[in-house]
């Protein structure tokens, strides 16, 4: 005997991401998903993200890892709220473990939730959290054939930041060729070429990322 | 390996909705996966193989039928399927497109084995399908997904 069923794979997740979604709303909290691979530079753009914006806003940093807390120590050390997930071998982020980092945040003591998503250029993109958006890093090293073989990742981010734009002398990376491969996957998505490390470039980045902040979380709570 | 977690989730909720409808087995699960997803169907046959044993899904088969990505253009209106790297509007260039089909991840429906007994609530003629609404709150006969 055949039973319908007709239920979502991640039901469960989606369900959750929802109600992040309603609890960040009543709160007037922007959050953003940074997504990219390991080592591309995801603690470090955050850092320098923060640099931008701490004055405008008030932010806390929500860390997934599949073990230790040593990004959550760095965002710590930089007087910034920061909450450690370790997901034990899992290779993204699930909605309810973001709804347990923000059950000790306090939320209507913040604007804006950085979530650094696990390292993995794939999994991660299937997932809703209940953010505002997706953003994908990736980094010169990695190559400019990168939309080529994770398309899912490029199409799903509502902007790329292309980092470690001082290392591009050392590398063949093709920038004209990559924010072509990048518009045909995501039109409207816009490419931000930054050096975390040197700060070059983030400022445009964090300008963009700042009118998106403003258009959701009105009348906004800063003075 | 996300696989390996949906597919957990899968078993979990097969077995809830077979175990609600009173089955004693599981013969087939039917997935539908949107090709835009990352989803990789070996890796659910693999996970499936893995994880299936020793549940009701033992020996079941599992198929996977792959939803092909379709966009439509905002300017021209024209409607078209296209693979994961090409989303400009085929007929006008145009790069203004909205996704349509392609991300999806369901549970379509399952093949289940029913006891030769009565199910309790009788008024089933065993022709038409029964519709368990899976989206409802946990079931009486549900493990808790870990
Ligand atoms: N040259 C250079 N190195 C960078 C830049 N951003 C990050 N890195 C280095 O890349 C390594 C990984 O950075 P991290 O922020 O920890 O990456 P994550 O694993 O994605 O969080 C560290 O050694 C950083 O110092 C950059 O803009 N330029
Ligand atoms: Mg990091
Ligand atoms: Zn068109």
């Amino acid at each position: 005997m055949e039973l319908e069923l007709a239920q979502p794979i991640l039901d469960l997740n989606d369900r959750q991401a929802v109600k992040n979604r309603e609890l960040l709303d009543e709160n007037h909290v922007f959050v953003l998903d940074l997504l990219a691979s390991p080592g591309a530079g995801k603690t470090s753009s955050i850092l320098s993200t923060i640099d931008q914006l701490r004055d405008k806003y008030r932010i806390a940093v929500i860390e997934g890892d599949i073990a230790s807390d040593v990004d959550a120590q760095r965002i710590k050390q930089y007087g910034i709220p920061a909450v450690q997930i370790n997901t034990g071998g899992a290779c993204h982020l699930e909605s309810l473990m973001i709804k347990r980092a923000l059950d000790v945040l306090d939320l209507d003591q913040l604007d804006l939730i950085i979530i650094e998503n696990v390292g993995n250029l794939v999994c991660p993109t299937d997932f809703y959290l209940g953010e505002n958006i997706k953003v994908m890093i990736l980094s010169v090293p990695e190559g400019h054939d990168k939309p080529l073989k994770y398309p899912g990742i490029f199409q799903a981010s509502q902007a790329v930041i292309l980092n470690k734009i001082d290392t591009l002398s050392v590398f063949d990376f093709d920038e004209q060729l990559f924010r072509e491969s990048v518009a045909r996957l995501n039109p409207t998505a816009p490419v931000f070429p930054i050096s975390a490390l040197k700060g070059t470039g983030v400022d445009a980045w964090a300008q963009w990322l700042s009118q998106r902040i403003d258009s959701v979380v009105q009348g906004g709570s800063m003075q | 390996m996300h696989e390996m977690s949906l597919m957990q989730g899968i078993l979990d909720s097969v077995e809830n909705a077979a175990c609600e409808a009173g089955a004693i087995a599981v013969s087939e699960v039917r997935l539908s996966i949107g090709q835009m997803t990352e989803i990789v169907p070996d890796a659910m046959d693999f996970a499936f193989e893995a994880l299936s044993p020793g549940t009701l899904c033992e020996g079941a088969q599992l198929k996977v039928t792959m939803i092909a990505i379709r966009s439509k253009c905002n300017v021209c209106d024209h409607e078209f399927e296209h693979d994961r790297y090409h989303w400009g509007c085929p007929k006008c260039d145009s790069l203004a497109t909205e996704l349509l089909a392609g991300r999806e991840m369901y549970i379509e429906s399952i093949e289940v084995e029913m006891s030769d007994e009565e199910p309790q609530s009788g008024q089933t003629d065993g022709r038409d399908a029964i519709v368990v609404n899976a989206v409802t709150e946990p079931l009486s006969c549900a493990g808790e997904r870990a």
